[in-house]
């Protein structure tokens, strides 16, 4: 497809964001060994305060941020959860609440939803107690979940179940799509893991087998079909075991930024990963500069940092080169090919080295710690 | 909790819509608003994981699905608003309609 002359300037001016991520704080009961969280994890006098964070939520909605997603860590962890959930809303800012439901109680939930939280997104680990809190590592965590969950349809805030999946849950996909339709979610996250950080760590004992995937493919397929109108059900298919990369973050720099416990401003909630980038800190410089120009974020934005293959490929703005981590982790330079493409010279190498990690007979974690 | 129809607006649960009929009448629900966005200088649909943008007759359709009309209600006042045929209206925001239902960002009263 020709690319006209407007297109290709659209594309190298700055993005307006559409989405914030806000880890408020890395301090989690939980201890998931496919934790999204760095290795190394922020301390609690390190995070930003309560008026810093509510700044930070005007700054973005400034900006043109329209969702900020309130994560962690956990975010209930924080005392101020509260008033940094009004002060987002208040903001202008639709706001979601990314928990695993641990350090709720009903009064604090009803007094969240009376400052107008959104929307509610909530993990589970497995769809029985047993399974659930052994890859938690956090005992009665499930039964915690299930009273969070019912608290949430009561209150009629919508409800989106996360589900991360991997070797040892795949096999419940069609159980885990009917706890969500028993919980009424009106949303079920089937997110696969990403192996970064703590999943990488653990991708011996989370590496799902093709097979587990391709059945989970047909489970999703056939369950989007018969809950039409019930559940929306998001999936994407394992890097590895597809044929062109996601696009990670809906491109570099273009949809969405993420704010660490810490300040930090980072162009994707693993980009810490990529230890050749530098990046800045909210305490030091606004938020809007950060994003326009901060040197992290201007790196790999648009498509004129692309190499071939993808310099020269059509798809480049369908999935804008892939996970730059992934790239840096694999070929030590995060401006190469995502080897999750197919037209990576090392695809062959990744998937084989997948498969290799699935047919590992661990199923023991190395669990999340601060 | 058993199923049913216990939980207001989610009548249509396990009912997949093919078409919203004359007399339903839809509203946003909790976490499915409309927000004017600054920056962009336009309308948005904010919902659970999306945002979608609306041209001039989507935010005319959602402005009058008050929760209170039914969608023939709803086609009346745009055919009024801008003196249009009510078929063509209603072609549009039966689609519109049915369409939101089905990503569960518009619902029916039960």
């Amino acid at each position: 497809m020709n690319q006209p002359v407007e297109m290709k300037q659209a594309l190298s001016a700055v993005p307006i964001p559409m989405a914030m991520l806000a880890e408020l704080t890395h301090r989690c009961p939980l201890k998931c060994p496919y934790c999204s969280n760095p290795l190394e994890l922020a301390k609690a006098k390190e995070e930003l305060s309560t008026e810093e964070w509510i700044d930070v939520f005007r700054q973005a909605a400034k900006l043109g941020v329209l969702h900020v997603h309130l994560s962690g860590g956990e975010p209930a962890s924080r005392r101020d959860l509260e008033v940094l959930t009004s002060g987002a809303r208040e903001a202008g800012l639709y706001t979601n609440l990314i928990t695993s439901g641990v350090g709720l109680t009903e009064r604090r939930f009803a007094e969240l939803v009376e400052r107008g939280l959104d929307h509610v997104q909530l993990s589970i680990q497995g769809t029985d107690a047993a399974t659930a809190d052994r890859i938690g590592g956090y005992k009665r965590g499930f039964d915690q979940k299930m009273k969070v969950a019912e608290w949430v349809k009561t209150s009629g805030v919508p409800l989106t179940v996360n589900a991360v999946m991997h070797r040892q849950n795949l096999d419940y996909l069609a159980e885990t799509v009917d706890l969500a339709v028993r919980l009424g979610a009106r949303r079920l996250e089937v997110a696969n893991t990403q192996y970064h950080g703590w999943a990488y760590r653990n991708r011996f004992a989370l590496m799902p087998t093709p097979e587990q995937v391709k059945r989970g493919g047909e489970i999703v397929a056939e369950a989007r079909e018969r809950l039409k109108g019930v559940l929306v059900i998001d999936y994407v298919t394992p890097d590895h075991l597809a044929t062109y990369p996601k696009p990670c973050m809906g491109g570099w720099a273009r949809v969405g930024l993420c704010v660490t416990p810490r300040g930090t401003v980072l162009p994707c909630h693993a980009a810490e990963t990529i230890t050749s980038l530098t990046f800045e800190n909210v305490r030091d410089k606004p938020l809007a500069k950060i994003w326009a120009r901060g040197e992290a974020f201007t790196a790999y934005r648009g498509t004129d940092w692309m190499p071939d293959p993808c310099g020269s490929c059509d798809r480049q703005t369908k999935d804008w080169g892939g996970c730059r981590c992934q790239a840096f982790a694999w070929n030590g330079d995060a401006a190469t090919v995502d080897p999750a493409c197919s037209k990576a010279p090392n695809h062959a190498e990744m998937r084989a080295a997948a498969e290799a990690e699935a047919a590992q007979a661990t199923d023991d974690f190395e669990y999340r710690t601060m | 909790m058993p199923g049913g129809l216990a939980h207001p607006g989610c009548a249509r649960r396990g009912r997949p819509m093919t078409e919203i009929a004359e007399t339903d009448v839809p509203f946003l629900p909790r976490g499915v608003r409309v927000h004017h966005c600054e920056v962009r200088k336009g309308w948005y649909l904010l919902a659970p994981e999306r945002a979608v943008k609306m041209d001039q007759i989507a935010h005319a359709i959602l402005s009058a699905t008050d929760g209170d009309r039914d969608f023939c209600g709803i086609v009346d006042k745009l055919a009024v608003d801008f003196s249009a045929p009510k078929d063509r209206i209603a072609q549009d925001a039966r689609k519109f309609l049915t369409d939101l239902v089905n990503r569960r960002m518009v619902e029916i009263r039960p």
